[in-house]
């Protein structure tokens, strides 16, 4: 059968364990180039190695091969606004890693299928990827009237991009609890912890119920689903003990908040295995290729 | 000597000891004493800094803008303060408290992450107000780490920063090499904020001025998280037998720690074994009433969680590892006994 063809756009850490993740799981992509601004770039060198062409002129090689129809972009929030526009002019894919957000907010077990078609997709944050889906293991079994996630992750594994703009990290991660979660209200915090050796990360999910009776069972039956869904493309993706029922004061009264405890360990791709929440991010994004490039092959066949 | 500028916290901090209940009439009245005292700084918000109101830290009873507006409405000389913790504050609520009137945001963040505050330092020295750096957990970092740090802070435009003692586990030592480490290196001035987890927030606060801190912390009667603060009409007392004359009214401050303070607090702040065994095992003093209730819930010794906390090195902000903790210890223990 034959692959559809994958740029990665954006040689830093975030594309480099992208395209290391690619390469070890035989799917229905294969990367064509990698482009990068940096002729030094590790990313760009690493690419070599691999067998895979680099190009250090930024979108241009991609903008001029005609069979790269999937386009990772691992770049910034900023530039991506500007690749977004090109390659939707060139009729590319656009699978955005940064918190752009151009386009539609896609959590794989949640909404995969819901924007199949769509040009461009955003992968929200590490925390979206990582709590957007207990959230809506809750959601579809009883209302969540407010949601509140806390992320702790190793300091080793935040870039300088998330550090100077901590705001669009929270406001972002918040819209997808509720966009896509299906939390009424949310809040997203994140821990940023320097403990040696490091920390894997670790997320903690409050979903309070303001219903006054709900089958906590189901509950943890399809948290437990979700978890399996999200173990399959992120294996380290794990619960930290059983979810549990915690009253607390909020301003809608005393309420039960179920407590989802979980953690994210990385498959040390590129990245160091405690940096669950980048190889997630990935991970997400891969998942995410594979579906848009079998949705290709099948509209090829159709078309044949 | 030369004369500390006090800054109050027992609106921000103290509130982590009262579940964040403060209402606008007791921010009112106590900002109304504070400020007749001569106290140059009232901080009032959320113990875990502007927006904190959460599951996680838990929610306040009366919205903190609402006791913002009542402290900036009251006060006649002293400049409101309020702390904000990146991640749990965004841009959003720091402009709104400044449109309220907040004259001084103190930025907070574990003592290793100070490039997470250029966003806000920034935005805060734009909007026209002063900017302190808040370096929590300093027992963790020697000096050298917090020097760094604290440059950072200084190169975003902060006025002051702080070592923060947050575990309340620094003695007088390590507080001077601390503080004379950061004068030393920065040309703005510095503060210092204690805790009295090992007895030794006045001595602490007094060894940091000796060491040349510029701005000191302090809550009327010792209202804070955890074992409390060093209290600021003890350290107003102390400074008048050093022959350092802060312009602070001894006798206002007492009468408002008396009468006013006192009835609030729902008990004692002591240095009981909860608090000791936090301030040994380095651990943030506001997981206190948290530890509590979760060691209640799981039929555990608060201790051992304070201790876990402590080996697996839990910053602010971190209230959800206690509970995760307490599942586990409580699993240890029913595993044991099926043994």
């Amino acid at each position: 059968m034959s692959k559809v063809k994958a740029a990665i756009l954006g040689s830093g850490n975030i594309g480099t364990d992208l395209m290391y993740k690619i390469l070890k799981n035989d799917g229905a992509m294969e990367i064509a180039l990698v482009a990068g601004i940096d002729p030094e770039s590790e990313g760009l060198q690493r690419a070599k190695e691999a067998g895979i062409a680099a190009s250090h002129e930024g979108i241009k090689g991609i903008l001029a091969d005609p069979d790269i129809k999937i386009v990772f972009d691992a770049t910034s929030a900023k530039a991506h606004v500007q690749a977004a526009e090109q390659l939707r002019e060139a009729g590319k894919m656009a699978i955005d890693l940064t918190p752009a957000a151009v386009g539609p907010y896609l959590v794989p077990p949640v909404n995969l299928m819901d924007h199949i078609e769509a040009k461009n997709v955003n992968m929200v944050s590490c925390a979206g990827q990582a709590t957007t889906p207990l959230v809506y293991a809750v959601s579809r079994v009883v209302p969540v009237h407010y949601a509140e996630m806390i992320a702790t992750v190793a300091s080793r594994a935040i870039g300088p991009g998330t550090r100077q703009n901590v705001d669009e990290f929270t406001r972002t991660t918040a819209n997808s609890l509720i966009q896509v979660g299906g939390a009424t209200k949310a809040r997203a915090i994140p821990v940023f912890n320097p403990a040696e050796p490091p920390i894997i990360m670790t997320n903690t999910v409050y979903a309070a119920i303001t219903e006054k009776d709900f089958d906590f069972d189901a509950v943890k039956k399809s948290i437990a689903d979700m978890i399996q869904d999200v173990s399959e493309y992120v294996p380290g993706y794990r619960l930290k003990g059983e979810p549990i029922v915690d009253y607390r004061d909020t301003p809608w009264g005393r309420l039960p908040v179920v407590v989802i405890m979980n953690e994210v360990e990385g498959a040390g791709d590129f990245f160091p295995t405690y940096a669950g929440n980048l190889d997630i991010m990935t991970a997400s994004a891969r998942r995410v290729g594979e579906l848009y490039a079998n949705h290709f092959l099948q509209k090829e066949e159709v078309q044949q | 000597m030369k004369i500390p500028r006090l800054t109050d916290t027992t609106l921000r901090d103290g509130s982590h000891a009262i579940s964040y209940s403060f209402t606008a009439e007791q921010v009112r009245e106590i900002v109304r004493g504070l400020d007749k005292a001569g106290v140059p700084v009232i901080e009032v918000s959320h113990g875990a800094g502007l927006n904190g109101s959460t599951i996680q830290q838990g929610f306040s009873k009366t919205p903190e803008v609402e006791l913002i507006k009542a402290a900036v409405e009251t006060a006649e000389h002293a400049k409101i303060a309020s702390l904000f913790v990146p991640g749990i504050g965004t841009s959003e609520e720091l402009k709104e408290a400044v449109e309220i009137g907040i004259k001084v945001i103190r930025v907070a963040v574990h003592c290793t992450e100070a490039d997470v505050t250029e966003q806000y330092i920034r935005l805060a020295k734009e909007l026209g107000i002063e900017a302190v750096g808040f370096l929590m957990m300093s027992h963790t970092q020697p000096a050298e780490v917090l020097v760094e740090q604290a440059k950072l802070m200084e190169s975003y435009g902060a006025d002051c920063v702080y070592v923060v003692d947050s575990a309340g586990a620094l003695v007088p030592q390590g507080v001077r090499e601390r503080v004379s480490a950061l004068k030393k290196a920065l040309s703005i001035e510095v503060g210092f904020h204690a805790h009295n987890n090992l007895g030794l927030a006045v001595g602490n606060t007094i060894a940091a001025l000796e060491a040349g801190a510029d701005q000191l912390d302090g809550t009327v009667r010792a209202l804070g998280a955890g074992a409390g603060n060093a209290p600021t009409e003890v350290i107003v007392a102390a400074l008048n037998k050093m022959n350092i004359d802060t312009g602070i009214s001894l006798s206002i401050l007492m009468d408002l720690a008396e009468e006013v303070v006192a009835p609030i607090i729902p008990a004692p702040i002591v240095i009981d074994r909860d608090n000791l065994s936090s301030g040994y095992a380095g651990v943030y003093n506001s997981f206190l009433l948290h530890v509590r209730h979760a060691a209640k819930q799981f039929h555990l010794n608060p201790t051992e969680i304070m201790e876990e906390l402590g080996r697996r090195q839990a910053i602010a902000g971190q209230e959800d590892w206690i509970l995760d903790i307490a599942l586990e210890l409580a699993k240890e223990k029913k595993y044991q006994v099926i043994k």
